[in-house]
């Protein structure tokens, strides 16, 4: 599939995502699947490792389109999000129609305001390419202020260059903004989009992640894991463990020839799982033999 | 599709007397989703419903329960809460004796000294004299703006090389750039937005806290933002601006319908952050609180409405009189629920801990 628009049905979507490694469920599928019928922003909110920078990736993947994307910081702008002029290109220009007998500095300095001068960073390269899936992740993190210099880019799809004039995309880009809803994201910015929550998985839905995302993971393990983890969810901890968790865990699990979680290889690599010292700390004290039997009635 | 879209409208009405915000644009969004979908459904109304008119997680709650009462009519929009009768009831906390130790051979001292004195005494437990006396001091206490960044540039004279100014000028001189130009950030006074509980347990304090906020609104102008809560949030910052404190706090006097009342605290920060979150009023500032922690209801709406708060603002700082008595638990529950979200507990009971909460304003 090509055009984002040819999706037939969130179902459809469901099977098309699983083939590229990403299993969604039905609601994020929908929210999905309407994104790209109605060539709108995908706002996708929800606690750390659920999953939402994973979807940006396996939809660029279904779509054959380059996944353009842009980290949020504080104190990005302009100059690293959208683009920027090639000053030394400039100055090259200059010197060089100097050499060749420029002499009217009026018509030099129209001359430097060309496309060819101006750098594309993420957001103007999405939009001039097609097709393309811009993933911009963890707006939280960007100041407020940056917030609006999206809108023009989500409802439009336009980027007003004052030097140079209006770049528009020939087809709009699939725009996927995650946010893990450290502060608010303004209420101008969200209705420009279709928002959605990303849950964490349900038990079995997280036990078919892992196994498809860490194949050497038994069955056995795989449903230990999902069950520990959805069991410290319930817990207390600062920074639950998302899915992204639950992988990184199986993973160190496999990697010390583990096929199933006990007491003991759980406290070896709970590193994995949390990150906190504070939670590390109330980690300690769990008993693990009983958290996992938790986890696998669970599953039962 | 002309029922259909009346049937959104009815939906949306609906959803509108549960508080959902679904403006016009979020409706044609609504109807252009559902028009994605190759049947109309009640699970496709649901999901173009819920992807458009939801905005955070809480959203999606409430839209639920819109669902159901407007489809399966389970049940009624919430009723707004009747309102309350103020109570003048002042809770009523005893001035606290032991703390005047320091005050034995007041009249051997010099002015100077006696000042000093007085700057460290508990302000609840002086008299009308000393009070004047204290509120002068505060009102003649010195502020300092914090600043934040600007996400833009000025010129300056060291710090990154301003490539667009270096380039034009260079322009003009052939492209030789002989003269390089400089930019830095850009640093902006940052909003100061200070609430003062005027409850009956804090009455002791409110004037002074009030006359802080006072010399605050007058060092910083525009930046500052003053509200009192009690049992009603109001905003005092157009009574506060008067250049002198006295006909200040007499305007402030004449605003302010519920002193000495009783706390709602979370249900007014609540109003606090849904009138004043969505603009720049909150929204990175520096939040200053001075309460004791007092609250009438449970204190879970508190909390939740503090962790609201701390995502907004840059940084909370919670000003208790309370805190300046040596062995003192932040106990109250209120005080309980919000201080995870605080960034800093100072104690506001002398001139000399309200100079200090002007440092910790300060130092952003």
């Amino acid at each position: 599939m090509t055009d984002p628009a040819d999706v037939a049905s969130p179902q459809a979507l469901i099977a098309d995502l699983d083939s590229h490694g990403y299993l969604a469920d039905e609601a994020l599928a929908t929210a999905c699947f309407l994104a790209l019928r109605m060539r709108r922003p995908l706002f996708l909110e929800g606690d750390a490792g659920v999953g939402k920078t994973e979807l940006a990736r396996a939809l660029a993947e279904l779509l054959s389109a380059p996944l353009i994307r842009l980290q949020c910081y504080e104190g990005l702008g302009v100059a690293q999000a959208l683009y920027d002029w090639d000053f030394p290109r400039q100055l090259l220009h200059v010197r060089a129609a100097e050499a060749a007998g420029a002499r009217d500095p009026e018509q030099l300095e129209g001359h430097l305001y060309d496309r060819r001068f101006l750098v594309a960073r993420p957001i103007l390269r999405a939009l001039e390419t097609t097709p393309s899936v811009l993933l911009i992740d963890e707006i939280d993190r960007a100041d407020d202020e940056f917030e609006a210099f999206l809108l023009e880019v989500l409802s439009d799809f336009t980027i007003t260059v004052p030097e140079f004039g209006v770049i528009r995309a020939r087809t709009p880009p699939v725009v996927v903004i995650t946010s893990n809803r450290s502060r608010d994201v303004h209420d101008a910015l969200k209705r420009r989009c279709l928002y959605h929550w990303v849950e964490h998985p349900t038990f079995d839905r997280e036990v078919a992640i892992i196994r498809r995302r860490q194949p050497l993971a038994s069955e056995r393990l795989a449903r230990d894991v999902a069950g520990a983890a959805q069991a410290l969810r319930t817990t207390d901890l600062i920074k639950p463990p998302g899915v992204a968790e639950s992988v990184d865990w199986t993973e160190a699990l496999v990697s010390l020839g583990v096929d199933e979680l006990d007491p003991q290889s759980a406290n070896a690599t709970i590193g994995a799982v949390v990150k906190h010292r504070e939670d590390v700390e109330q980690v300690r004290h769990i008993d693990w033999a009983e958290l996992i039997a938790t986890g696998r009635r669970h599953g039962a | 599709m002309r029922d259909v879209v009346e049937a959104i409208v009815g939906f949306v009405e609906t959803a509108r007397a549960f508080g959902l915000d679904a403006g016009p644009d979020r409706v044609q969004a609504m109807v252009c989703a559902l028009d994605q979908f190759e049947s109309v459904s009640y699970r496709n109304i649901y999901w173009a419903g819920r992807v458009t008119l939801c905005g955070s997680r809480d959203d999606l709650d409430r839209y639920d329960a819109v669902f159901d009462a407007h489809f399966f009519g389970a049940a009624e929009p919430p009723e707004p809460p009747p309102p309350r009768t103020i109570s003048r009831r002042a809770l009523g906390m005893e001035p606290d004796g032991g703390r005047s130790g320091d005050d034995d051979g007041n009249a051997k001292v010099s002015a100077a000294s006696r000042l000093e004195v007085l700057r460290r005494r508990d302000i609840s437990t002086l008299d009308a004299a000393d009070r004047d006396e204290v509120a002068r001091l505060i009102s003649a206490m010195d502020l300092h703006v914090p600043m934040r960044r600007s996400r833009r540039h000025r010129p300056a004279v060291h710090g990154l090389i301003d490539a667009e100014r270096t380039t034009r000028a260079a322009v003009r001189c052939a492209g030789e750039p002989i003269e390089l130009h400089w930019r830095a950030r850009r640093l902006k006074p940052r909003q100061l937005v200070i609430v003062v509980d005027v409850s009956g347990s804090m009455a002791a304090f409110s004037d002074a806290l009030l006359r802080f906020a006072h010399a605050a609104t007058r060092r910083l102008a525009r930046r500052v933002e003053v509200f009192t809560v009690g049992t009603k949030l109001t905003r005092i910052t157009a009574a506060i601006s008067s250049p002198d404190p006295d006909t200040a706090m007499a305007a402030v006097a004449a605003v302010v319908p519920d002193w000495s009342g009783g706390t709602r605290l979370g249900e007014e920060l609540k109003e606090l952050v849904d009138r004043f979150g969505r603009g720049t009023t909150l929204r990175r500032a520096t939040v200053v609180i001075a309460s004791d922690g007092w609250e009438r209801d449970a204190p879970d709406l508190l909390g939740s409405q503090m962790a609201r708060l701390r995502r907004l603002a840059h940084r909370i700082i919670w000003v208790n009189p309370h805190k300046g008595v040596p062995g003192y638990e932040p106990l109250a529950a209120g005080m309980q629920a919000s201080l995870p979200y605080v960034h800093e507990l100072v104690a506001g009971h002398s001139a000399a801990a309200l100079e200090n909460l002007a440092d910790v304003i300060g130092r952003d």
